[in-house]
């Protein structure tokens, strides 16, 4: 068997044999080198039409839930009545476009976005950096193991519960509030004040994320070469110039490709996790694009104004991250593709 | 035997320091203080989870007065056995179930077949294929037009809102494309010269000894489906049709007085009620965690390694 998977191997990949044989190690063979341009899509229906079988519904699939509805975003220039197909009924050019550029709702919800997804950025993504090297320096591997264990755990609790566990600790009557009264001050009503929106949602996204977002990193710790430390031990570096020379830049790759990542969903700030969180109160401060949106298009039913602000959001997202990537690329040598 | 855990390295592992090196005095104190840093982390990490677990047995009184930090004060089970009694919850927590088991079986079908063949190099038109996957990462249609489109379907009000859009994660489809990649062709071979085709090889050999990547992409998507609420917000407003983490939306939405978004009556709802309902909820996902976390970590591992 070893022997027939060289000779498979050999052969170029793009000649068309498989290189697991599949099913036609028995049909017809490996064709020669000779006909590798007229190797056709009737051809390679024919030898992997099983294959093909399994692209069928996952390819419709895609094509309906993922591809129609990015078509579905030419209900931004067409008006949606109740009723009318889900591409809309007519168009009207850039109408829905000039509306939210001359909406001042927007901008304040443009900039609660901007405002808060720098902040997660900036405060929550060097964290799970910092938890890692303060892990990878623990020499008990029980002690690592269960604070690995404690701290992942946040990760699969469900934003409705992440929320309850907010209400719960900076409720009036909780423990946040009982701290504060401990030490004399005044209770804060933390859910109806606009000025506390942007810590409260920060700080639970740190305690959600953080753990969990040390996988990488600790990963990427493992693959630095021991050795390295060993020399500059002796070249007589301590602790922490070994951090700063050795463990930083053994992990900057990773690092890159994270921060691309985050940048790149920077716009699309918790959704989810503000819709839970805000109320009318608390606007002023958490209100972001995606909220309005879902407000303005499921709530007020304007579908064509919810889809041209959504549009936009989508096209700075694209440009944000491929832009980081393009950077990346060009000063630090890491990226996604 | 094909194993997940074949690349991905033990992140468990500590640094062996030869026992020749002495620690400076500053990094010993350095040692103490990492520690006992990440003893208090630990300890914020779970304060939540105490803290609901006190709330959800103590007596309405203490909780109101702000005297429920640790442990319950007053005990009372009464309104554990009330919500453990109530047929709404039951409703939400089997929905939930349906949802997730449903929803984890489609996505499952989706992705492992779709993997497969994409891992085939050699197969005409899979440069396109992995592309259209990977667009799905950086672009999605966007909330309103997905909105119009489940609506246009019918879907609204049905399960099938909930366990079919979300059926391929671009992600997950990758991680086990990567893996498939890895498999080793003899047995593919040996198996296809043994007649066997192409469903045969799949079916009868390479998912029986991919157990470990199957089972770990059936976690990402079960906890997917298990804390998903939103879209059961936007599309099952039949209470019947709920799943139970909306349900506890609601009780938190009625609590603060955000509840008129979702249609509902604005009580006062207990911080004991809440909390028993969150204690439920999150029962399931504690108690099974610890055995399946290896699964997760190593799935995010595997994430990493470029397709």
């Amino acid at each position: 068997m070893a022997r027939g998977t060289g000779t498979v191997d050999t052969v170029p990949q793009t000649a068309g044999t498989p290189p697991g044989g599949a099913d036609d190690v028995s049909a017809d063979g490996p064709p020669p080198q000779q006909l590798r341009n007229t190797y056709t899509w009737a051809r390679a229906l024919r030898r992997d039409w099983r294959l093909y079988t399994f692209l069928i519904l996952p390819v419709a699939y895609l094509i309906i839930f993922r591809y129609v509805p990015m078509a579905g975003n030419i209900v931004a220039f067409r008006r949606f009545r109740p009723g009318s197909s889900m591409f809309g009924d007519e168009w009207v050019g850039f109408y829905y476009i000039e509306m939210f550029i001359s909406d001042p709702k927007f901008w304040d919800v443009f900039l609660n976005t901007i405002v808060l997804g720098t902040l997660t950025l900036v405060v929550v993504f060097p964290l799970p950096i910092v938890l890692a090297l303060m892990l990878n320096e623990l020499r008990s591997r029980r002690f690592k193991k269960i604070a690995q264990t404690i701290t992942y755990l946040p990760h699969f609790m469900s934003i409705v519960i992440v929320a309850g566990f907010v209400y719960q600790l900076t409720a009036l009557n909780g423990t946040v509030n009982q701290v504060i009264t401990a030490v004399g001050a005044d209770p804060v009503s933390f859910m109806q004040r606009d000025d506390w929106f942007r810590t409260i949602y920060v700080t639970s996204e740190i305690w959600q994320v953080v753990g969990f977002g040390t996988i990488l990193y600790l990963a990427a710790l493992t693959t630095i070469d021991d050795q390295l430390y060993e020399a500059a031990r002796i070249d007589g570096a301590n602790r922490w110039q070994q951090t700063w020379h050795i463990t930083l830049p053994g992990i900057r790759p990773t690092i890159v490709v994270l921060l691309i990542l985050n940048i790149g969903t920077f716009m699309a700030v918790g959704f989810e996790k503000v819709l839970l969180l805000y109320n009318p109160l608390t606007y002023a401060s958490g209100d972001v694009i995606a909220t309005y949106i879902y407000r303005v298009a499921l709530n007020s039913g304007s579908f064509s104004y919810g889809a041209a602000i959504g549009l936009f959001e989508a096209l700075i997202g694209l440009t944000l991250v491929l832009s980081a990537n393009a950077i990346a690329k060009r000063t630090v040598g890491a990226s996604l593709w | 035997m094909v194993t997940t855990d074949q690349n991905v390295p033990d992140i468990t592992r500590v640094r062996q320091v030869p026992k020749t090196v002495k620690d400076s005095r500053s990094y010993t104190v350095f040692r103490v203080v990492n520690a006992t840093v990440l003893v208090i982390v630990c300890g914020v990490t779970l304060y939540p989870f105490v803290n609901l677990i006190a709330k959800a047995f103590s007596s309405h009184g203490y909780i109101v007065a702000g005297q429920v930090n640790l442990w319950p004060r007053g005990f009372n089970t009464t309104t554990l056995m009330e919500v453990l009694t109530q047929d709404r919850f039951w409703t939400g927590y089997g929905n939930t179930i349906v949802h997730t088991v449903g929803g984890t079986a489609i996505a499952m079908a989706l992705t492992t077949t779709m993997a497969y063949a994409l891992a085939k190099k050699h197969l005409k038109g899979r440069s396109f294929f992995i592309g259209m996957v990977v667009v799905t990462m950086f672009f999605n249609g966007g909330l309103v037009p997905n909105y119009l489109l489940i609506s246009g379907l019918g879907f609204k009000n049905t399960v099938w809102a909930i366990i079919i859009p979300n059926a391929i994660s671009a992600f997950n489809l990758l991680v086990m494309k990567a893996f498939f990649e890895n498999f080793p062709n003899d047995l593919e071979e040996a198996a296809a010269i043994d007649g066997m085709t192409v469903y045969g090889i799949f079916f009868r050999i390479v998912l029986p000894l991919s157990k470990a990547v199957v089972a770990t992409m059936i976690l990402f998507y079960a906890v997917a489906f298990w804390n998903s609420w939103f879209p059961a917000m936007l599309y099952l407003s039949d209470p019947e049709l709920q799943p139970v983490t909306l349900y506890l939306r609601n009780l938190l939405a009625g609590a603060t007085g955000a509840g008129r978004e979702a249609g509902m009556e604005e009580v006062q709802i207990g911080a004991n009620l809440q909390a028993v309902t969150m204690l439920l909820t999150v029962i399931p996902i504690v108690c099974v965690y610890p055995f399946v976390q290896k699964y997760f970590v190593s799935g995010v591992m595997l994430g990493s390694v470029k397709g």
